[in-house]
């Protein structure tokens, strides 16, 4: 998502090179096997390209890469090493996106090595793990690059057989010739010189053809790693005579520290150093929040004596900043007409006209990640050079931001990526690795920088609050002839520019200007808000208030009609189409998640099977016992369709989920076992958005700080069972993603079964586990 | 120097007495499988076992567990083929895999004490333990697998 915060900021070209260098690339020996065997007409007549379509990875900073040698090589053993060039933080990418390469190539699996990029996009193209897009961007280039290792596998053999190249087979790890065989190891030097073929020259699988790609046959490249205790995450790199860095933030953002009292600190054995670092207040981008760090030998000791620490905090302009004043004046912002962002027909008329009118306020409380791992990361400062160990999801945004900080050239900085304990966007934001570096540069020694649990939940950046007021205009027949739906929220953008208090075009594009019912009379509107925490995306982004607000207000119209929800929720989406956003009068600046509106338009077809499927699946309709219901939502974020029927049961009135149903269209999916458990995933943390996810502010300090009181679904009360139905597409249908949206449905299809258990209807975010 | 036996070995560990069992083994003992998440006793990633039984080793210190046996991940098997090791490799159980380890050892504990436990016992046992990827049905089902082979 950075990237294109940054081209609202600059309002400049995206793509630009920070003037580095391409590194050499390994050109080692390229591609060793016996099985399924693919023949390959190395000819372009013969050519059975897919048909390539245009992604919004191209436009991405630094785009995508097609050259083999950036991602491949093969040893004489025939062991085929693969870059994973994404960031691992349990969406799967690591492994899915490689096994795409590997399958295409003929590879096998368990002669297939990864290993993990450095940041460094003019290599590898885009690293910005982020905005669902690893297999959406990626998965025509990866396909690209294994038929390109296959075809020069095949010249190579031929040539070196003196044999016709259409005589000649890939098969699964070696190469055929009539009597002739051999490994992709004993090929790989002579392949590694051919030629990279163009893309009209290469012939590619047909889908039959696949052994991993849609299949969910291959396991997580981590999972030994993982479940023995190696896997090594941030704070898992540990260097000779590394230091290890606690750090006491303003809790208020902004206020310096304006004296402290160290001396309980420096009785905690093992501590080094207390340190200032620079007090920074947004917009900052990701600049540490600046404190006091204490130094130590171990991380125990740095823990202890940064507690042990008495500071007196200075003021900010923060200060004042109460969570639930700002939202009383919110809800009254939403009341008033807002900014305009997008009109059909005539909206005042269809309400001065209106037989009728329904309108409802819905809310959402600040959050944040709480991701398992907190942020740590690792770092060397030493001889004019930096090098990096983190748990980030943009390697080379790091890599840049870190090179700022320390004032050094990015040519002189390696970021190292670890794998990620959770990522949700908090590790798209690079302030924990700069943190750790300006720390190594000021002593001189390598430093780990360990946030707490309590920093995490306290200094973090959080999801924003917001106010969503949706209003309806009915004529006599009970027509839906009018919307109108006002967003009050602070943005993102607070965070990188001068507060305007307005959403951006990535905010209003998550479900507020590109609603897609078939209304004929529409006013989107943005009400203003001032941020007064900091501001940053959080898995699926603003989709989850909108998808909340509109969802619940359909199942609401519906209650107030007396009509059956998803005969309504079709109603409102209206005839099969794919959205005209020119007729439509989508705004100029109208984000489709990067994507161009044609490869991947908003197909109501598609937004209204997945609503059915989840329905039919979750067995809408059938008679509920009392205390127990069904409840519906669907929404397309990500250019991925996700609808949700959630089974709720309430027990001694407490909040519990038998049953939920996703139905995700995603177009062609790569591995569906990890499309599962996302949606699985999805559902976990969407329960916890409904019930507990919320932050209070009081005197501009968030009151949260652990685990009891910022609360997350546990073993004792979760979406028991989670059944996915994804539908089935050929490699035609462009492929999204899954890593987010499967969440924004969950808290609306909650609150509606929640309805229809109790008669109990839930507006706010997040409403707790009791009824 | 507290002195402490970590997956059978008698280790010397470099700091104080009432350093935390969590960082000691991180920090001290160098083994990285056991993970922070909350350092209070309410997520569970810490989790070991001391003489077999799960323990939050951010809630202990190297002198409690003095003379007794804790068991990290790295040596809860020595192929790292312990039956819920196993189970949750036929499970697909992780996503990033951070809270794994602790879910683990904690699933182990509950084997150690009740082989065969009922859904209730399962979900009773594992409720300490966090996991924000939200890989909890697989959890369950992996420990099932483990006590049960199905
Ligand atoms: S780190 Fe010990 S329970 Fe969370
Ligand atoms: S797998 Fe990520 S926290 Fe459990």
């Amino acid at each position: 998502m950075l990237h294109t915060i940054e081209q609202a900021v600059l309002r400049g070209p995206v793509g630009k090179t920070a003037g580095l260098a391409i590194s050499k690339v390994s050109r080692r020996s390229f591609l060793q096997g016996s099985a399924a065997v693919f023949t390959i007409a190395a000819v372009a007549s013969e050519a059975r390209a897919f048909e390539r379509y245009e992604t919004g990875g191209n436009s991405m900073p630094h785009g995508l890469r097609y050259d083999p040698h950036i991602f491949v090589s093969i040893d004489a053993d025939g062991t085929v090493t693969l870059v994973a060039h994404r960031s691992e933080m349990g969406q799967g990418s690591r492994t899915s996106v490689p096994m795409v390469l590997a399958d295409e190539m003929g590879a096998d699996w368990n002669r297939v090595t990864l290993v993990q990029a450095e940041g460094d996009e003019p290599k590898y193209g885009n690293q910005d793990t982020d905005g669902s897009r690893s297999l959406r961007h990626h998965v025509q280039s990866m396909r690209q690059m294994g038929a390109s290792v296959r075809h020069m596998l095949a010249s190579a053999a031929a040539k070196k057989w003196g044999v016709d190249p259409s005589t000649v087979q890939v098969g699964v790890h070696e190469v055929t010739s009539g009597t002739f065989r051999a490994g992709f190891g004993e090929l790989a030097a002579a392949a590694m010189k051919e030629p990279v073929p163009a893309f009209e020259d290469l012939t590619f699988k047909s889908e039959d053809e696949f052994r991993y790609i849609g299949k969910g046959n291959i396991q997580i490249y981590d999972l030994h790693d993982i479940t023995t205790g190696k896997a090594v995450y941030g704070a898992d790199v540990m260097l000779p005579g590394m230091k290890v860095a606690a750090i006491a933030r303003p809790p208020v953002l902004g206020a310096p520290p304006v004296r402290y009292d160290a001396s309980a600190t420096w009785e905690v054995a093992g501590v080094e150093h207390v340190l200032g670092l620079e007090v920074s207040i947004p917009p900052a981008k990701f600049a540490p929040l600046g404190g006091i760090a204490v130094i130590a030998g171990n991380t125990d000791a740095a823990i202890r004596g940064r507690d042990a620490l008495e500071i007196e905090w200075g003021s900010s302009p923060h200060e004042e900043f109460d969570s639930a004043a700002h939202m009383a004046e919110m809800r009254a912002t939403a009341a008033e007409p807002g900014n305009v962002l997008r009109t059909v027909g005539d909206p005042d008329g269809a309400f001065a006209g209106a037989a009728k009118t329904v309108e409802r306020e819905y809310s959402q409380a600040f959050m944040v990640h709480a991701t398992m791992e907190p942020p740590a990361a690792v770092a060397n400062v030493a001889n004019g050079k930096a090098e990096i160990w983190a748990p980030v999801q943009s390697p080379y945004g790091t890599r840049v931001d870190v090179a700022n900080a320390l004032h050094m050239d990015p040519a002189d900085v390696t970021v190292n990526v670890t794998l990620l304990g959770g990522g949700f966007g908090r590790k798209s934001k690079c302030d924990f690795a700069i943190e750790a570096a300006l720390l190594s540069q000021k002593i001189g020694a390598p430093v780990k920088v360990q946030w707490t649990r309590e920093d995490d939940i306290r200094n973090g950046f959080n999801h924003t609050t917001s106010v969503e007021r949706i209003a309806v205009a009915l004529d006599a027949g009970n027509k839906v002839t009018g919307w109108r739906h006002n967003s009050v929220a602070p943005s993102i953008l607070s965070t990188f520019a001068p507060d305007s208090g307005y959403q951006f075009f990535i905010e209003s594009g998550m479900g507020h200007v590109d609603m897609p019912f078939e209304i004929p009379n529409i006013s989107v509107e943005n009400g203003k808000a001032l941020a007064h925490a900091r501001v940053g995306w959080f898995r699926s982004v603003s989709n989850i208030p909108r998808a909340w607000a509109v969802q619940s207000f359909a199942s609401e119209l519906a209650h107030e009609l007396g009509r059956d929800e998803l005969e309504v929720m079709l109603e409102l989406i209206g005839s099969d189409r794919k959205i005209d956003i020119k007729a439509q009068n989508f705004p100029g600046d109208y984000w489709n998640y990067g994507e161009k509106d044609e490869v991947y338009p908003i197909d109501t077809g598609r937004l209204k099977n997945v609503l059915r499927l989840a329905a039919e699946k979750g067995g809408w309709g059938k008679s509920m016992p009392e205390g127990e219901g069904l409840g519906l939502a669907v929404h397309r974020s990500f250019v991925t369709y996700v609808a949700a029927c959630v089974h709720v049961k309430v027990v001694d009135g407490l909040i519990t989920v038998p049953e939920v149903n996703m139905a995700v269209d995603c177009g062609f999916v790569a591995n569906p076992e990890r499309v599962r458990s996302q949606m699985e995933g999805a559902a976990v943390q969407g329960m916890t958005i409904a019930l507990h996810s919320g932050l209070t502010y009081e005197n501009g300090a968030v009151l949260e700080s652990n685990y009891h009181d910022y609360r997350m679904v546990r073993a004792d009360n979760f979406p028991r069972v989670v059944k996915t139905h994804m539908v089935d597409h050929p490699f035609s249908v462009h492929a999204s993603g899954a890593g987010e949206p499967g969440v924004p449905p969950i808290a609306p299809a909650l609150g509606n079964a929640l309805f229809h258990a109790t008669g109990k209807r839930m507006r706010d975010l997040p409403f707790g586990d009791m009824v | 120097m507290a002195n402490v036996r970590i997956n059978g070995e008698d280790r010397a560990l470099d700091g104080p007495d009432d350093t935390s069992l969590l960082w000691g083994i991180r920090d001290l003992a160098g083994l990285t499988g056991t993970k922070y998440g909350c350092g209070t006793g309410l997520c569970g990633a810490c989790t070991v076992l001391v003489d077999g039984v799960s323990v939050r080793a951010c809630q202990a210190t190297l002198e409690e567990v003095a003379g007794k046996e804790v068991t990290t991940i790295e040596g809860l098997d020595a192929d790292g083929n312990h039956p819920v090791q196993v189970a949750w490799r036929q499970a697909n159980v992780p996503q990033c895999g951070f809270c794994q380890a602790g879910q683990i050892m904690q699933a182990a504990s509950l084997l150690n004490e009740t082989p065969n436990p009922t859904d209730e016992q399962i979900l009773e046992s594992m409720a300490g333990n966090i996991c924000r990827c939200g890989c909890y049905e697989r959890i369950v089902a992996a420990v099932r697998l483990a006590a049960t082979g199905a």
